[in-house]
């Protein structure tokens, strides 16, 4: 059938199973977006690009399927490059599709032309300019494998305004055909024979469980497998939820602002069962210390984060799911007494937890009401900064999918448009946003947008009138001199709120933290924020030094 | 350590820019670079010279691995092989030194490819050693421009099936 290029790529969108796209128009994509109109595709006008790449990014990270944002040309693709770099990081599965100019303007500095491919060819998984109608759908079928399969991550299709409108026949792709793109599933049987004599030999094991776990859906796998040789998980902060985090085995995600027991643990461990994780800076902290007399075994989809920031005993190269089913049959169960001890010993030590004070609301506290008011069920998306770590230290997540953070790149405007993603993919499960106040102002504008779509997404702003972690960090370590980090002037997010036609409530008082979470719980009709007005210079401890050793850390 | 690559690539546009980045992005020098087509139209050679110890190259040939357009890298630094670069040298010479230099030319088998009063140019081919030795002895004549390819390389007898 003959039809407009544009219309075929609607048409294969909904045939891959494509059920919301997030998207701003322009002219380079106004063919598109005619032919978005008819279609069973929902679109969600979002209010800046940027928006419309974290809601993409948020709405895969939830639902484990594809995520897809729409921008124009120039301007409006550029604005998309923040959620890509965002979502590059994090391993999520976006597809980008952007309008680029007439090919006939291209490469002139044209109106609204900006080399959108190769501004983006370091935060993609892969991209394309489409100068042929004839490849449209083919290059479209690729990119879909391509950001789905394997270590994901976002692909963009760049395509320019007249290639849209050109006719073609539609066939949908049926085979993809990358010579130059074959990941490795089946982890090697002499690899999985050698990973498990350590683990036989080991004494004091930890099992490191990261966000590849969650992509790949092996939370199950990994909770049998950590049972039979009986070994504590910790997590990294993408990792999160890989177990549930009342399981026993669960021993905290480790880092500059982990547990302190989760950093003993994978510290003093002599084997570091490493699974979907890559070893970042902020996880292990100076990498010359970090757990020096553990043997690593590294198991990744992706050959090239084996071996990027450790050296593994056992690298494994595989699809993490598949090699942990493949690791339960062969290991023989395991006790490790002396270890939990150990372990017990720390938990009991040095166990999460702050200062109470009397007539200020900590921050601490108002994620643990929500923790408890929630019953640990609801998605948590955050914002950067000291409300991420709160979130993260201060909220027991479940299940895999539950906890959205930009670990990777730490981008502060992450949280709400990721939120509203979120929601639409799950919209039976409560979404909060975890702001602080600097970051919320960073994508405020998505409050239309979810407002547009009815989205009774909760933001909780721990509003402590600054920059919290840059102002920690200046107080610890430059003497108090606060540059830049206070903020003398905010809008009255509650009334910001109501401009908005979301609900709005302010909370100075410890005794109405509780109430206050439990009406925005109520509100089903509409987003929510509350501005929850915290302590000033309260502090996120346990802490590890930029550039220290883990087991190294300032408790409080 | 000097590593010589092979890196068979799709040949499409924009190719060459996706490598070239990933070694910048990466901090890794590229020493020397050739690119052209193979014998198949679809699938060209990127041969390039990079310094680094055994990690350092590990973990570059992973990266280029992740390069979607990227088909095969082999690293010839421990194989036997065919290795060329070519230099067009642009040297001072009158009729004094003229006779000399066609000497050196010959003894290095190189070829003068164009004659002026004041200068000629020559062409030669060989390894980078040959090249560097014949340079060495052009220089006294004083070298007034010179240009020089990437290495390309080959290995010898049978084909290279590792990794
Ligand atoms: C886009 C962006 N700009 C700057 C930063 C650097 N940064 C990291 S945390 C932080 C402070 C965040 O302040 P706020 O959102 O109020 O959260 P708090 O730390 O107070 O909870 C800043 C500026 C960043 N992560 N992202």
């Amino acid at each position: 059938m003959e039809m407009t290029v544009a219309q075929a790529i609607v048409r294969f969108l909904e045939e891959e199973g494509v059920k919301i796209v997030f998207g701003y128009p322009g002219g380079a994509v106004i063919t598109f977006y005619d032919a978005l109109y008819n279609s069973s595709i929902k679109h969600v006008l979002v209010r800046h690009e940027q928006g419309a790449a974290h809601a993409a990014d948020g709405y895969a990270r939830a639902s484990g399927k594809l995520g897809v944002c729409i921008a124009t040309s120039g301007p409006g693709a550029t604005n998309l490059v923040t959620g890509l770099a965002t979502a590059f990081m994090d391993s999520s599965p976006v597809l980008a599709i952007t309008g680029q100019v007439r090919t006939s303007a291209l490469g002139k500095d044209s109106f609204q032309e900006a080399d959108t491919t190769g501004i983006t060819m370091p935060i993609t998984k892969h991209n394309y300019l489409v100068k042929n109608p004839e490849e449209v759908l083919r290059v479209f079928k690729e990119a879909i494998f391509i950001a789905t399969t394997g270590r994901k991550g976002p692909v963009l299709i760049d395509i320019p305004a007249d290639i849209f409108a050109a006719k073609i026949n539609y066939q949908y792709p049926k085979d993809v055909n990358l010579p130059g793109f074959k990941p490795t599933f089946e982890p090697h049987p002499l690899q999985i024979k050698k990973a498990v004599n350590l683990i036989k030999e080991s004494k004091r094991p930890v099992i490191f469980a990261g966000g590849g776990i969650i992509a790949s859906e092996a939370s199950e796998e990994l909770i049998k497998f950590a049972e039979k040789i009986n070994a504590p998980v910790v997590t990294s902060l993408m990792g999160k939820g890989a177990i549930p985090e009342d399981h026993p085995l669960y021993c905290g995600f480790i880092g500059m602002h982990g547990a302190a027991y989760a950093n003993f643990t994978i510290n003093k461990s002599d084997l570091i069962i490493a699974i979907g994780v890559r070893f970042s800076d902020r996880s292990t902290g100076k990498i010359d210390t970090f757990a020096p007399e553990a043997k690593i075994i590294h198991i990744d989809i992706d050959p090239a984060e084996i071996g990027e920031n450790t050296t593994p005993d056992v690298p494994i190269v595989g699809d993490a799911k598949i090699t942990l089913q493949r690791l339960y049959n062969e290991v023989d169960p395991k006790e490790n007494p002396e270890w939990w001890k150990q372990i017990n010993e720390w938990k009991e030590k040095y166990p999460l937890r702050y200062r109470r004070k009397e007539n200020v609301i900590q921050p601490q506290y108002v994620i643990e009401k929500i923790y408890e008011i929630t019953k640990g069920e609801a998605i948590i998306v955050t914002e950067v900064g000291q409300n991420q770590m709160w979130a993260a230290q201060y909220y027991k997540v479940k299940k895999p999918r539950q906890f959205i953070t930009s670990g990777g790149l730490g981008t502060m405007g992450f949280g709400l448009p990721a939120a509203i993603g979120a929601k639409l993919a799950r919209p039976n499960d409560i979404v909060i946003d975890i702001a602080g106040d600097g970051s919320i102002q960073m994508n405020i504008q998505e409050l239309a947008t979810a407002v547009t779509e009815k989205l009774p997404i909760k933001i909780f702003i721990l509003n402590n009138s600054c920059l919290g972690m840059v102002r920690q960090w200046q107080e610890l370590f430059y003497n108090k001199r606060y540059a830049c980090t206070l903020f003398d002037f905010h809008p009255d997010f509650v009334k910001l709120a109501e401009a908005y036609s979301a609900y709005g409530r302010r909370v100075e008082k410890v005794e109405e933290v509780e109430s206050a979470i439990e009406w925005a719980l109520e509100k089903n009709d509409a987003p929510v924020i509350i501005d929850f007005m915290v302590e000033r210079e309260e502090n996120v401890f346990p802490m590890v030094p930029a550039g220290g050793s883990i087991d190294k850390m300032m408790i409080d | 350590m000097k590593h010589t690559l092979s890196i068979l690539v799709e040949n499409k546009p924009g190719v060459l820019a996706r490598v070239a980045g990933l070694f910048s992005r990466r901090g890794y020098n590229i020493e020397s670079l050739a690119v052209n087509t193979t014998e198949s139209p679809n699938i060209s050679r990127i041969t390039l010279v990079v310094d680094g110890d055994e990690k350092v190259l590990e973990q570059i040939t992973k990266q280029l691995y992740k390069l979607i357009v990227v088909l095969k890298v082999n690293d010839y630094t421990d194989t036997p092989v065919v290795e060329r670069e070519l230099a067009l040298i642009r040297v001072n010479s009158d009729s004094n030194t003229r006779r000399a230099i066609i000497d050196l030319v010959e003894i290095f088998r190189a070829s003068i490819v164009d004659v002026s009063e004041k200068d000629l140019v020559i062409e030669v081919t060989g390894d980078s050693e040959k090249i560097d030795a014949f340079i060495k002895n052009l220089e006294p004549y004083g070298i007034k421009e010179m240009v020089r390819t990437g290495k390309i390389v080959m290995a010898r007898g049978m084909r290279l099936n590792n990794k």
